[in-house]
């Protein structure tokens, strides 16, 4: 009898797979009694009472059997109307309700990249795309964006990334973690490289409704870009629905037809109480928007201008909920700078090295949290400043 | 008057001044001239403290007391109102449309002190023509703030 052993049997991609680089924070954090975290990327608020109340009328009504695979049919109609705000325009046969916008992303990356495909992905980045990249058969190709340019993509530095292998571009905007975003007019060279070389967009629109002074734009709403581009979206960040998992992919028919098919394999349907709060979500869920994202504003100007005042420099996030300041005038790495602050203050920040290894030099705060807390986090981090 | 600066002092009143002036859009002076402006033109009243007295061991009692007045002639019901709110026990006065006319909330030691309130100064004035007394058992939420212990914060403390 041959001797088991458990990781030959994991597959190699799997194995080699780096896990996520905050855990060490996460376990000193978890420990520490009155310590603060700043390090948060979900919001603070509770869904509103209306979206939790249809929720609930759904279960009494015993609405708990599978949807269709592709999501409920009234739901992928609110999508459709819902996402005219953003000068979108589908059909419900071109959205596919998804758990979360995570699975929308592995979904998309499954459904399109075949190995050895090139992915190009801009970071500092939500953490899943190149594993979900790699996990497809196709290769990451890194794009570092820098605070020179506002964390944005430049037609430049993107068409030096760019092979005859290249088939995917990841557009990540408004970002996590920088909190920067790409306006029409930063997107259409972007837009004319794809068309040019023939490249699909992975546009992941998340935080698409937290954006501060300006309406969001879509790489798919510009001339010829929507059936080039993957949309995904979701609940979870507008609506402040994380837990619900729901999110949603818009795209060309044929490619959310394909999608769908590795969706049913896969996970069936989306949980079916959450695409009824979802409708309700989408139907009367503006005015709490509204709120969510003024009182998101007034904590984000707080935030930059204290972190401002503290040296600490912050490109002026105009979206999401982070601010990305450099913490390079310590002296310090982003790990170092973040692990002592928890042992000597008890705040819990992030590293930008989590984001990716341009990063570094930076980390990342969340204004997922009331200004009270954002004010005494900021005390404890201006007398650490003071004290190294 | 500022209207944007009015919001953020109405939610954020214990801020420091530089915080309340940036989320105003104005500089710290303006916004200080502004809110000793409005101080003045009665605009804002004054900050007070919400609190959740059932926690305490102080022993009060609320009531809310629906009268039914005759308006006085040239004064309508304003004379009638300044009576009443002169009476340090009322806390609260509101002319209604409905069934009554006006809304009058009264804090007491006790539940006979409030009714003798009602007995004594309410009841007898020449304008009013019905009182209704009604006592306050919990409250549960009060200027938009939910009484409730609020459930701790449940989200893991670092995600991505």
């Amino acid at each position: 009898m041959s001797t088991f052993v458990p990781e030959s049997f994991i597959n190699k991609k799997v194995y080699s797979m780096k896990p996520s680089g905050i855990r060490k924070f996460f376990d000193i954090v978890n420990k520490m009694e009155d310590a603060i975290s700043l390090g948060v990327g979900e919001p603070d608020f509770v869904t509103p009472w209306h979206i939790r109340d249809e929720a609930i009328y759904s279960l009494e009504k015993g609405r708990t059997y599978y949807t269709s695979n592709a999501g409920l049919p009234k739901l992928r109609e609110e999508i459709c109307n819902y996402v005219k705000k953003f000068n979108l325009f589908y059909s419900p046969n071109e959205v596919l309700v998804t758990v979360g916008g995570s699975e929308a992303i592995d979904l998309a990356m499954r459904t399109v990249l075949e190995p050895g495909d090139e992915v190009i992905i801009p970071e500092p980045s939500f953490v899943c795309y190149k594993p979900c990249a790699a996990l497809a058969g196709a290769v990451p190709v890194t794009l570092e964006t820098s605070a020179d340019n506002d964390f944005k993509i430049t037609a430049e530095e993107l068409l030096g990334k760019i092979t005859s292998k290249t088939k995917m571009l990841i557009l990540t905007y408004p970002n996590n973690p920088t909190g920067a975003i790409m306006t029409k007019e930063d997107l259409i060279p972007i837009a004319k490289i794809a068309k040019e070389h023939n490249i699909l967009v992975l546009s992941d629109e998340i935080y698409a409704e937290l954006t501060y002074g300006g309406k969001h734009c879509s790489i798919a709403s510009l001339p010829d870009m929507k059936d080039r581009t993957i949309v995904v979206n979701g609940f979870s960040k507008a609506f402040a629905m994380t837990g619900w998992r729901l999110g949603f992919v818009l795209a060309n028919d044929k490619i959310t037809s394909a999608m769908t098919k590795v969706h049913q394999y896969a996970i069936m349907s989306a949980p079916t109480v959450s695409q009824y709060a979802a409708i309700e979500a989408l139907k009367n869920g503006e005015d709490s928007i509204k709120t969510m994202v003024s009182e998101y504003d007034n904590r984000r100007k707080i935030i930059t201008d204290g972190f401002n005042k503290m040296n600490l420099t912050c490109f002026s996030p105009m979206g999401a909920f982070y601010i990305f300041p450099s913490i390079k005038s310590t002296g310090m790495s982003s790990d170092e700078f973040c692990e002592t602050l928890l042992k000597k203050e008890k705040v819990a920040l992030v590293p930008g090295t989590a984001f990716g290894s341009c990063g570094e030099g930076y980390v990342r705060v969340s204004y997922a949290y009331s200004v009270e807390q954002i004010n005494t986090a900021m005390d404890r981090i201006k007398h650490f400043l003071d004290t190294i | 008057m500022n209207e944007k600066l009015l919001e953020v002092l109405e939610s954020n009143c214990n801020l420091p001044i530089e915080q309340i002036a940036l989320l105003s859009n104005m500089t710290v002076e303006e916004a200080a001239e502004q809110i000793e402006k409005m101080k003045t033109e009665k605009i804002i009243l004054g900050n007070k403290s919400i609190i959740n007295w059932e926690k305490t061991d102080k022993e009060f009692v609320t009531a809310l007391i629906e009268l039914k007045v005759t308006p006085q002639r040239g004064e309508g019901f304003d004379r009638i109102a300044e009576r009443i709110y002169q009476f340090p026990e009322v806390k609260s006065l509101y002319l209604m449309a409905g069934a009554f006319d006006l809304t009058v909330i009264i804090e007491g030691k006790t539940m006979k002190e409030v009714a003798l309130f009602v007995a004594n100064r309410l009841a007898p004035m020449d304008c009013v023509i019905s009182t209704s007394t009604h006592f306050v058992l919990k409250k549960y939420k009060y200027e938009g703030i939910i009484f409730a212990d609020e459930e701790a914060d449940t989200r893991q403390v670092i995600t991505l």
